[in-house]
């Protein structure tokens, strides 16, 4: 849990190329100033590749921040 | 591992720092690319741009609003105008066909459908063409991923697979008639990453990204490829290791007849179908070279084997000994007068393409890893050797370099080098820029670095301008001798004010250097000169990396020297017009036809 958010930190530094990034479970796009339409694809593609995982449909739009979205990717590799 | 190479994960991720460390290099040449999108564009623009600054470009890019393609092109080409772009790419896909048929179309209506869809793209590129003058990219269109007719739905004339097939054709043959449109072969990109792992209905509902990632970059790298081919830094010559490159095993160890090749074994046919792909290379102007650490005489013996493809003969330049690759490789390069910048070197051996990579700036080595039969889809896939035209030039490349290697064996009996001109029996068509030649000057302009005094690149548009303008004194040269046609090899350009020419551009393909090809194009020059009143040409010489070699052209042609600038060192050169008399001894000069 821990290491996943500490995995996505890196992936969010490497493409908002910000080294000074710190990610919370309650960062969000309100909280993260670069994070328009076009770098949230970017890092929802980033994150597909690297977890092996797919979101559906819809199941982005339900996410509130990164918090939500590590329980939705945990969700996705537990049932791998 | 060059940057195309890099897993895609990797690079979607690092994007921000590998474009900082690429933006840091000398030398990139600036590049301005519009962008007409049906869909939304800004994954394959950072794709495009790294892949872009990978071969040495600085792009800017305008990308059109969302799915303003059309009506940037048509309705508002100003504003595309305004950008001042070196290339319009117009990035379609089979979401943005308006005019399908409906699937009870008969085959008698079935025409006027595609011809509705083709005249909504010629409107586009006739706009274009018009309001911005530049190279357009445009793409074709992938099939459909779910052609509801199934097998029928290429035949059918309500398919819409036929639909596409149908105006796929037609979209090349536009492009056969006009110069300015090149197509991008988006159907058997498609067909290459397979149609599933190409449109992903989530990201086109999610972003209406039109493709996958792995789509995205596909086709980025086939528009740098594009732009690469454009600006003439396409690769020339395919450098080839022996054993267990163009052959299996050892040759100095097993013997000439123990080589695996020929169609006894799978192996044995997998190096034949290697042999087969480098020769069909070479019979489109690719040059092959060998460079093994080998025996001379048992190497050569390799290609005596009577199943072995490649004959002595196919290669340009044949390196067989023990010295390091490199230093072979930089052999290679000054014998054929290109730079290694231009070579792409196959080599199963990691250690040797690690240290070619390493010690040789600019050439390009893919990792083919050691299966002889991945070897030709990896070098494939590298998009090296793109080409914007199929012309006679390409197809007898091959053999001009093998004359020229055989002139060069001649030229070592003569008692002196004028003996040795005189020899070859030049002659020379020297005449005023016409329609015939046009794209073939422009061409010129753009992939001439050495012998290219100031490196200006012309589009084909900027070319018929200086024609038209009527102040330009613009000429070409085609050299022929006893032993086959050179083809279009020099080109000089120079605009006139008042008594003065100066000049714009002086060329000259490095194919046949020393030859007095530039006394001769001096000659046709001055002589033009004369005509319309000119005292004085100026001559221009602007440094790059690469001219080096033409740094005292103007003084070697009797011009006097004017100015140095400091900072850049480039020099202006001065000729006095009318005492000048004729130079040119050893090559016959034909009539003019045009002037």
């Amino acid at each position: 849990m821990d290491n996943l958010l500490a995995e996505l930190q890196e992936i969010f530094r490497d493409i908002f190329d910000d080294d000074s990034l710190v990610l919370t479970r309650e960062s969000s796009a309100a909280t993260i100033d670069d994070w328009d339409s076009l770098t949230h694809t970017n890092l929802v593609t980033a994150i597909e590749k690297r977890y092996k995982v797919r979101f559906a449909l819809g199941e982005l739009q339900e996410l509130k921040n990164v918090g939500d979205m590590i329980d939705l990717i945990q969700k996705k590799l537990a049932a791998k | 591992m060059t940057i195309a190479e890099y897993p895609l994960e990797r690079l979607l991720i690092k994007r921000k720092s590998i474009r900082k460390q690429l933006l840091e290099r000398e030398n990139l040449k600036v590049i301005r690319i519009a962008v007409l999108g049906g869909s939304t564009t800004n994954e394959l623009v950072d794709l495009l741009e790294i892949l872009l600054l990978d071969s040495g470009f600085r792009p800017t890019f305008f990308q059109s609003e969302y799915g303003r393609y059309y009506e940037d092109a048509v309705l508002e080409p100003e504003i595309v105008a305004d950008f001042k772009p070196d290339l319009v790419y117009i990035h379609t896909g089979i979401q943005n066909v308006q005019s399908f048929q409906p699937v009870a179309c008969t085959e008698a209506d079935f025409p006027s459908f595609v011809a509705a869809e083709l005249s909504r793209f010629k409107a586009m590129w006739t706009s274009l063409a018009a309001a911005v003058g530049c190279q357009i990219i445009q793409n074709n269109f992938e099939l459909p991923a779910y052609p509801t007719l199934g097998n029928l739905d290429s035949v059918s004339p309500g398919g819409q697979s036929r639909f596409i097939l149908e105006l796929n054709r037609q979209f090349a043959v536009e492009a056969a008639s006009n110069p300015r449109l090149i197509i991008q072969d988006l159907c058997a990109i498609s067909g290459q990453l397979g149609l599933s792992n190409w449109f992903d209905p989530e990201r086109w509902f999610s972003y209406k990204h039109a493709n996958t990632v792995e789509g995205s970059f596909a086709i980025a790298s086939s528009v740098a490829s594009i732009v690469r081919a454009l600006y003439g830094r396409s690769r020339k010559v395919l450098v080839l290791d022996l054993d267990n490159t163009l052959w299996g095993g050892v040759i100095g160890d097993d013997g000439a007849d123990k080589i695996v090749i020929g169609k006894e074994t799978p192996v044995a046919e997998a190096y034949t179908a290697f042999q087969e792909y480098c020769l069909s290379l070479r019979e489109r102007g690719i040059l092959l070279a060998v460079c093994s650490k080998n025996n001379e005489e048992i190497a050569k013996q390799g290609f005596e084997h009577p199943d072995s493809i490649l004959k002595l003969e196919h290669f340009s330049a044949f390196k067989a000994n023990w010295d390091p690759k490199h230093e072979n490789i930089l052999t290679i390069a000054r014998e054929l007068n290109l730079g290694p910048d231009s070579f792409v070197f196959v080599d199963d051996n990691p250690a040797e393409r690690s240290i070619v990579e390493s010690q040789i700036a600019g050439i390009a080595v893919p990792d083919v890893g050691n299966e002889v039969a991945k070897y030709a889809s990896i070098v494939d896939a590298g998009r090296y050797f793109e080409l914007i035209t199929l012309g006679k030039e390409d197809l007898s490349r091959a053999k001009l370099y093998e004359e020229n290697a055989e002139r060069a064996k001649l030229e070592q009996k003569f008692a002196n080098y004028g003996e040795y001109l005189d020899s070859l029996e030049m002659s020379a068509e020297i005449d005023a820029f016409n329609s015939t030649y046009m794209e073939r000057i422009a061409q010129l302009t753009n992939k001439t670095n050495q012998f290219n005094l100031t490196t200006r690149r012309y589009t084909l548009a900027e070319i018929e301008s200086t024609v038209t303008d009527g102040n330009h004194i613009g000429l070409y040269g085609k050299l022929t001798d006893r032993f086959g046609d050179n083809g279009l090899i020099s080109v000089v350009l120079g605009h006139q004010t008042a008594d003065t020419l100066h000049m714009d551009l002086w060329l000259m393909s490095c194919r046949v250097l020393k030859r007095d090809m530039e006394v001769a194009m001096l000659d046709g020059l001055v002589a033009r000169a004369k005509d319309r009143g000119i005292r004085t040409i100026l001559g221009y010489y602007i440094p790059t990396p690469k001219n080096g070699m033409v740094q005292d052209h103007y003084e070697k042609l009797g011009f006097t020297l004017v100015t140095t600038e400091e900072a850049t060192t480039s020099t202006v050169w001065s000729l006095d017009v009318p005492s000048y008399q004729p130079r040119t001894r050893h090559i016959r000069i034909l009539e003019p036809v045009h002037g």
